[in-house]
């Protein structure tokens, strides 16, 4: 491989690969230090109890063990500091009582993993156990309550009409859509569904590793996260520091899907022990650890209604329902269900009335998994439309288009008073419909039915929002400001051209698994014609970075692609009076391409990135008053966010004498704008769809009625495995955007948003027959099974 | 207790606790961090490696069970710089996002070739279920296994069947 990557539609192999593929990609666990120790915490059995004593004595005489600290040690630090503080806030170690089963209550710091690990078996703790809530209906009811001496287990009810006062001027649907109601011409379809509680399951556990350096007083940090300058500017405000004396890195992350993009008290105590035991301290997370202490997603219950004409015309969308924050408040908690309101209406220009309550329970916290709150509104408005159609007898894909925001109506302005820049949803589900041959599987579907099979067809829309912005939404809180680092959600860029004509881009993004690496060589690449293999991406490191917000909510190509692809133009404006001064030409005559420059309609006449970057950094060879130097940084504050969409279908065939649910097919038509490399979206949309179909079929965190997680396991949480899944089928519409130089969107949750409702869409129209109406996830033989016979009484 | 084992075929030796996994031994002691843990309880395949052979969880086994035995990582399954089929095809057909189970698949993938040289898709499925990956959805993993199976038998791989730049399914 050499020159001529094309930054759009480029295919080309990952820059990441050599490394992970020979076993030498060094995850922060895959790293050691001289003289470090080694924590384990002690975790609460309990939901909920008050602790009446710590008896650390015995851990701590044990042969190797080096320290055991309580919150007496670390209270002076504060609790874990949130983004959005609504709520509880987590205290390092619990404070007096637990709220739920997992919190930590203890810390022991070893010699190694083995002596920390039965350390932490020998602390005693006397707990008095307290009644748990964990069933958020009895939560909100609030008998009992989650912290002591609260009065209200309810942190906010988010309504649509109503979700930032003061900013956005917006109508109350409730009244006209109650006014619907009362026609003759209109059906109201309700249903209670639940959208459960995951585990985000990365397959790399979390690690961190801290390095306190008393003779600089500042720390060096390696972090499993997402975040890596939020991480920084947390450490910072806690221990008193200025942040650029906290140097994190995020090395190799093995996956992150959201779990990653947290302050966790570990975070914060091992940078505490390092710097009071003098010496590097590591932590690694276990299985278990990651199920009940990393953060969970989802956890809602809601009913959808929606008031319709009988010939399809929706005329109100209602979503009355509960999301399960857990016990604590930590990044963005309450914050997540806004994200889900952002995307309510999915790509429907209908009537909006939403209400969603956030309650606490004895639960681990909820925070951003995979899709943060548009999977759970995009699930609510396609299942409700599949059973308002099949209560009307119209066709699900009519029914869809009858409703659709139109291609002329763009930029259209959501209910809740966003604007969605571009869009073509017909188009899109046109695409699915002629390339499935929709016709033909209704066919086959009617054939299956006459035979006595089960086939079922889901289908599903959706509309994501990534790349957050403008940039006045860090004033509600997607911004870094309460980790003393005020940004918005903007993104960074750098691009040094070095002495030696090869290009070091550094990005502000914590990706984990995304290719950032690749994708933004080939954006250089392009806009520069430096050679592919001479560009070195980095990533993930606050000493490098001047700015940063990390990977999260599909926002990566978007936003730091984009400050990138800025950062590559100003260095060719440079470039280009250089090359100008070298070739005696005019600057607007010069041509990147090659692996170095030429002047316009004379591609002889050219120098190479080596010739002009000697020049660049000899200033006395180049142009008068010439700055030395070859390098350029962007901030990119977009001024809208992407509102990527697509159509998704299943082919589905359920045994009704065992439940199993076998899935045929899956298609995915997706429009995320341009696509920069479409392997690697093509992988994002592969990913996604397996988290999507793993909820729908598989995966639920359940809680006993006492607060234990009872799916602590990849046994008991079964993650969907090769054989689980079908090959899927993807293809893609483009409708570019504006509010970016590349016109990209993002697609990183793009098919857990769309996916999850498709399989239970298809499942319930396999049932159609038998009466069945709705199945709550996760669609486990028994479960559909039981709605089998039910069905048939 | 003393060990001793052919690693990616060099003589280790080493003093470990009864108790201490192999996977803690070849990441602790050799430092061959390639091999990852990703459970400990033998479910997520991000520790396989091979043991005389077979494809081995070694977070499901003790060192001292593996004294004497010889081992292939994979540090090991590359020829020096010639990469096996296994990692070719993952390159070639985006096997791997973050690349944390990745070692453990391409274990299960080399011992899968060894024993079937034409797997159907069914049987690659089947035969990497102990491997759970997060990222990938398996779609480019089975196409990666297909295109080192098409290498190793000497035939050309099938093309890609990503998305390319027209609209529609590809």
């Amino acid at each position: 491989m050499t020159t001529s990557i094309s930054a759009m539609g480029g295919i080309v192999r990952r820059k990441e690969d050599p490394a992970l593929i020979a076993g030498q990609g060094k995850y922060v666990d895959d790293i050691r230090l001289n003289g470090e120790a080694v924590t384990a915490f002690v975790r609460s059995p309990f939901a909920h109890a008050r602790i009446n004593s710590i008896d650390t004595s015995a851990a701590a005489a044990m042969p190797g063990v080096v320290a055991v600290y309580t919150i007496d040690d670390v209270r002076h630090l504060g609790p874990v500091l949130a983004q959005v503080p609504v709520g509880v806030m987590r205290p390092l170690l619990a404070d007096g009582a637990v709220h739920h089963a997992g919190e930590a209550v203890a810390m022991v710091v070893a010699e190694n993993s083995y002596v920390a690990r039965d350390a932490a078996e020998a602390v005693m703790v006397d707990y008095e156990p307290l009644p748990a809530v964990v069933d958020m209906k009895a939560a909100v009811a609030g008998a009992t309550k989650v912290h002591e001496g609260s009065e209200s287990n309810v942190l906010v009810t988010w309504f649509s009409h109503d979700w930032w006062p003061g900013v956005f001027e917006l109508v109350d649907h409730r009244p006209a859509i109650a006014e619907a109601k009362e026609r003759d011409d209109v059906v109201v379809v309700s249903q209670e569904m639940t959208n459960q509680r995951l585990i985000p399951t990365a397959i790399e556990p979390r690690a961190v590793l801290a390095d306190w350096n008393h003779g600089y007083n500042r720390v060096n940090l390696w972090s499993s996260t997402q975040m890596p300058h939020a991480l920084a500017g947390a450490v910072a405000k806690t221990f008193g520091l200025p942040s650029n004396e906290v140097h994190v890195v995020a090395p190799e992350v093995g996956g992150g899907f959201g779990a990653k993009l947290n302050i966790y008290p570990d975070e914060i105590l091992t940078v505490f022990a390092s710097k009071a035991l003098d010496r590097p301290v590591r932590w690694t997370e276990t299985r278990r650890e990651a199920a009940f202490s990393t953060i969970q997603g989802r956890g809602w219950v809601a009913t959808a209604t929606i008031t319709g004409t009988k010939d399809g015309k929706i005329l109100g969308y209602e979503l009355d329902g509960i999301a399960d924050m857990g016990a604590y408040s930590q990044n963005f908690t309450v914050a997540i269900p806004v994200l889900g309101l952002f995307v309510a209406q999915g790509q429907y220009d209908i009537p909006l009335a939403w209400q969603v309550s956030c309650v606490q329970t004895n639960t681990q916290t909820t925070d951003a998994y995979r899709g943060a709150g548009r999977p759970e509104a995009s699930y609510y408005i396609e299942r409700i439309i599949d059973m308002y159609a099949a209560a009307i007898d119209m066709d699900p894909a009519d029914v869809r288009r009858k409703n659709f925001f139109k291609k002329e109506d763009f930029p259209a302005t959501t209910a809740i008073g966003l604007t969605m820049d571009s869009g073509d949803y017909e188009r899109n589900l046109d695409t699915l419909i002629a390339d499935v041959d929709y016709a033909g599987l209704r066919a086959m579907q009617a054939a299956a039915r006459a035979e006595g099979r089960y086939v079922g067809i889901g289908l599903s829309t959706y509309v994501e929002v990534c790349g957050f912005a403008p940039s006045v939404l860090a004033e509600f809180g997607f911004g870094w400001d309460a980790y003393g680092m005020p940004t918005s959600f903007s993104g960074s860029g750098l691009v040094r051209v070095n002495p030696d004509g090869s290009a070091t881009v550094i990005i502000g993004t914590g990706p984990s698994g995304q290719g950032h690496q690749t994708t933004w060589a080939q954006v250089v690449s392009d806009r520069l014609g430096i050679d592919y293999d001479s560009v070195r991406v980095t990533h993930g490191n606050t000493a490098e970075s001047p700015t940063g917000v990390g990977t999260f909510g599909s926002r990566s190509a978007a936003v730091d692609g984009a400050a990138t692809y800025e950062a590559a133009e100003k260095v060719g404006g440079k470039a280009a009076d250089i090359v100008a001064h070298m070739l005696e030409a005019s600057a607007e005559d010069i041509r990147f391409a090659d692996g170095g420059a030429h002047v316009a309609g004379s591609p002889g006449h050219k120098v190479t990135w080596a010739e002009i970057a000697e020049v660049a950094y000899k200033p006395h060879k180049g142009p008068d008053g010439m700055e030395a130097g070859l390098e350029a940084h962007a901030v990119f504050s977009p001024g809208n966010a992407t509102w990527p969409f697509g159509s998704h279908l299943a082919v589905v065939e359920v045994d009704p004498d065992t439940g199993n649910v076998e899935i045929q097919r899956y298609v995915g038509i997706d429009d995320c704008g341009n696509r920069i490399n479409p392997m690697i979206v093509d992988g994002q949309i592969h990913g996604g769809i397996a988290q999507g179909i793993g909820q729908a079929m598989f995966e639920d965190a359940i809680y006993d009625a006492e607060g234990n997680l009872l799916s602590g396991s990849l046994i008991d949480y079964p993650i969907p495995a090769a054989g689980d899944l079908p090959a899927f089928e993807l293809g893609w519409t483009n409708t570019p955007t504006d509010v970016n130089p590349m016109g990209v969107k993002g697609i990183g949750e793009a098919g857990t948003i769309g996916s999850a409702q498709t399989i239970v869409n298809a499942v319930v129209d396999a049932l159609a027959p038998l009466g069945v109406k709705h199945i709550d996830m996760p669609l486990r033989p028994r479960r559909v099974w039981d709605a089998i016979q039910k069905a048939r009484g | 207790m003393h060990v001793a084992m052919t690693v990616n075929g060099r003589e280790v030796s080493g003093d470990v606790e009864p108790r201490t996994l192999l996977v803690h031994f070849i990441r602790e002691n050799l430092r061959l961090t390639g091999t990852h843990v990703g459970c400990e309880t033998s479910y997520c395949g991000a520790c396989t490696i091979q043991v005389d052979g077979a494809a081995v969880k070694s977070c499901t086994m003790l060192a001292v069970q593996a004294d004497g035995a010889t081992i292939r990582t994979v540090e090991g399954l590359a020829d020096g710089d010639q990469l096996h089929a296994v990692q070719e095809g993952f390159w070639e057909r985006h096997g791997l996002q973050c690349g944390f189970c990745t070692p453990g698949m391409l274990m299960s993938a080399a011992s899968l070739l060894e024993q079937n040289a034409s797997p159907s898709e069914d049987e690659i499925r089947h035969a990497i279920e102990g491997n759970l990956c997060r990222c990938t959805g398996y779609h480019n993993i089975v196409r990666s296994i297909e295109y080192a199976a098409s290498k190793l038998r000497g035939e050309e791989p099938a093309p890609p069947d990503w998305t390319m730049d027209f609209e529609g399914v590809s």
